[in-house]
């Protein structure tokens, strides 16, 4: 029988600890996936971040380094001028990479580091259970504004590719969804391209993926998805941002 | 014979490194260590390495955290506050055991204080500066040749125990000019490292450099082996000079700076009918209590002189462990400890005894 679906090599074994209906699952499946596709697993150096993907080094098989909360961009630089051939992916959380890893970004996007960014934007901080994150949406109830995101008190939320792309530094930026097949397949194309541009040695390319947190969002997996469409996506539009080839 | 030059200290710590084998530094500027920085900006791309200015001491200390991890040999320097900084890093760097050399060149604190000479940063080095149970070697060189062969020194003992080894000087070391005499060929010692991260080809099993544990016993036996490194350090590594100790009634305990002071009040002292020595540990941790043993039956008492309000002089006291008087005197502030008053303080223990 032929074999139409499975496991992508650059994923191990090992079961996700991720909550039912939380879309980190996915996006490291789209990861592996284009690992193999582009057959680079063996060349890669991946970060893990400081969030409920702290472990990712569990699930993708190729080597990986656990950096301090935020500080994955500046790991990765690290890692890519010691082994410029080498493929370097930071995967990052909201909380991570906009609130306490915001120089290390910004920094790292302007130096048109040649490393990839993988950027889970749930809206909410998900490992400390629920806390505003800098993408957190006006009025949106979290554990820490209970009362929802007030723009007087809390600030607006953080629109990060469209504040990255407008620097020379990034060769490609892009957001892209998880909430429905058509979506997962652009956010892997998405992926895919980002891994490229880096493999073509182009600068900077990260691809930011509408995420779920049914847990800490207090919604069933299925509101989850529906929460992406009808909420974020109006706060974040999808597109590429940045293309420079 | 090797290569003799006139230096300054920052210099010669940057071209120390550059000999190691060291190919990449990141760091933040911050005086008084900036030499550094620049020697390593004119030098490193010449030997196909990287020099790269980060946007803060966070990020330098989490470049050399991924540089290190692949294995390459890489450093930062940067001053007390930028060093404050980078306690987050260094946490990570012993939680990993990814080894790397990080200069400070100590200034005054605390908060911004000041750019003159200090030694008040020993409490940060020695005790732990960042969260957790870890340690550091922490090598305290007196003058611009002893910088040279310390920091060669540094990245060997960082690549054979993995861990990161601090070299610790201030002002006044890093800006004097003083000659070095170089080696033709630095005695390097670079162990395999089948632990770095560089892409696993296929071939051999996935490699991780990680601090996170979140089952207590497993991270408690991560510790244990930690323990276990650390006591292995404190038995074979630690390093100090002994001068004019052997029959000495006082014996003054100082490092770096001033401890060349302190060789100034022992001629000094002589003079005088007193007959003073010198302990000067050369590494801070490990703190080389052996030295005293090697005194204590015949010293009458022990003097610690410091650029602090008294840091070292706790290991002094712990070594010393009550069998015979301490005496104290340091200065604050960027302020240098000065021969006379030393002397007069050893005038008064010779009066007391
Ligand atoms: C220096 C530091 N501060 C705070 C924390 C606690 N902390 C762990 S995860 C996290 C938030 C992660 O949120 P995010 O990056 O959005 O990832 P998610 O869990 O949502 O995927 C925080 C604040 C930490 N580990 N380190
Ligand atoms: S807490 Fe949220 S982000 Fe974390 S695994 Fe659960 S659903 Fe996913
Ligand atoms: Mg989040």
């Amino acid at each position: 029988m032929a074999i139409v679906f499975q496991k992508p090599k650059a994923l191990k074994d090992t079961a996700l600890h991720y909550c039912p209906g939380c879309t980190h699952g996915i996006a490291h499946r789209l990861v592996a996936e284009v690992l193999d596709e582009l057959d680079i697993e063996g060349k890669t150096i991946g970060i893990a971040s400081v969030g409920c993907s702290y472990n990712s080094y569990d699930y993708f098989g190729c080597d990986m380094i656990q950096a301090p909360h935020g500080r994955a961009p500046a790991v990765a630089t690290g890692v890519k001028r010691s082994k410029p051939d080498s493929i370097v992916f930071t995967y990052q959380g909201d909380g991570d990479l906009a609130a306490i890893g915001t120089a290390e970004i910004i920094h790292a996007a302007a130096r048109g580091e040649n490393i990839t960014v993988i950027f889970i934007n749930n809206t909410i901080y998900g490992m400390t259970s629920g806390q505003m994150a800098p993408t957190t949406l006006l009025n949106q109830y979290t554990t820490t504004t209970p009362y929802g995101r007030i723009s007087d008190l809390h600030g607006f939320p953080i629109n990060v590719s469209e504040v990255l792309s407008v620097l020379e530094g990034p060769a490609y930026i892009e957001r892209a969804s998880l909430h429905d097949v058509k979506h997962i397949k652009k956010a892997k194309e998405a992926i895919k391209k980002a891994f490229t541009v880096q493999i073509m040695k182009k600068g900077f390319s990260m691809v930011e993926l509408l995420s779920t947190c049914p847990t800490n969002w207090g919604l069933s997996p299925v509101e989850a998805l529906n929460r992406i469409k009808n909420e974020m996506i109006p706060q974040y539009p999808l597109g590429v941002f940045k293309e420079r080839l | 014979m090797g290569q003799r030059m006139l230096m300054k200290g920052n210099e010669a710590i940057a071209e120390a490194a550059i000999r190691a084998g060291c190919v990449h530094y990141f760091g933040y500027p911050i005086t008084p260590q900036t030499e550094i920085a620049h020697y390593m900006a004119k030098k490193l791309p010449k030997v196909n390495g990287v020099f790269l200015q980060a946007e803060s001491e966070v990020a330098a200390i989490n470049m050399v955290y991924g540089a290190a991890s692949t294995g390459t040999r890489v450093m930062t320097s940067s001053s007390s506050p930028g060093i404050s900084l980078k306690q987050e890093g260094l946490s990570y760097l012993a939680g990993s055991q990814v080894p790397a050399v990080v200069v400070n060149i100590v200034r005054a604190g605390p908060g911004l204080g000041g750019i003159q000479p200090s030694q008040s940063d020993y409490f940060q080095s020695c005790k732990g500066g960042g969260h957790g149970d870890y340690r550091q070697i922490v090598l305290a060189p007196s003058s611009v040749q002893e910088l040279y062969e310390l920091t060669v020194e540094a990245f060997n003992l960082s690549d054979k125990y993995r861990i990161v080894t601090i070299i610790q000087g201030d002002g006044i070391l890093g800006q004097m000019m003083e000659v070095v005499e170089f080696r033709d060929n630095e005695p390097i010692e670079r162990p395999e490292t089948p632990w770095a991260v560089t892409g696993h080809e296929n071939k051999r099993e996935q490699n991780v450099i990680t601090s996170i544990h979140l089952n207590p016993a497993v991270l408690e036996q991560w510790n244990r082996n930690l323990q276990e490194k650390y006591r292995l350090i404190r038995e074979k590594e630690a390093r100090y000079e002994l001068y004019n100790a052997d029959d000495s009634d006082v014996i003054i305990v100082a490092y770096g700076t001033v401890a060349r002071i302190a060789k100034s009040v022992i001629e000094k002292a002589k003079e005088e009918g007193f007959n003073v020595g010198l302990l000067r540990p050369i590494t801070l941790w490990p703190f080389p209590q052996e030295a005293f043993e090697k005194v204590i039956d015949r010293a009458k008492a022990f003097l610690t002189v410091e650029m602090s309000s008294g840091q070292m002089l706790e290991d002094v006291k712990l070594s010393v462990n009550g069998r015979k008087p301490v005496y104290f005197h340091g200065r604050m502030g960027g302020m240098v400890p000065e021969r006379d008053d030393i002397l007069k303080i050893i005038r008064d223990i010779y009066a007391s005894a």
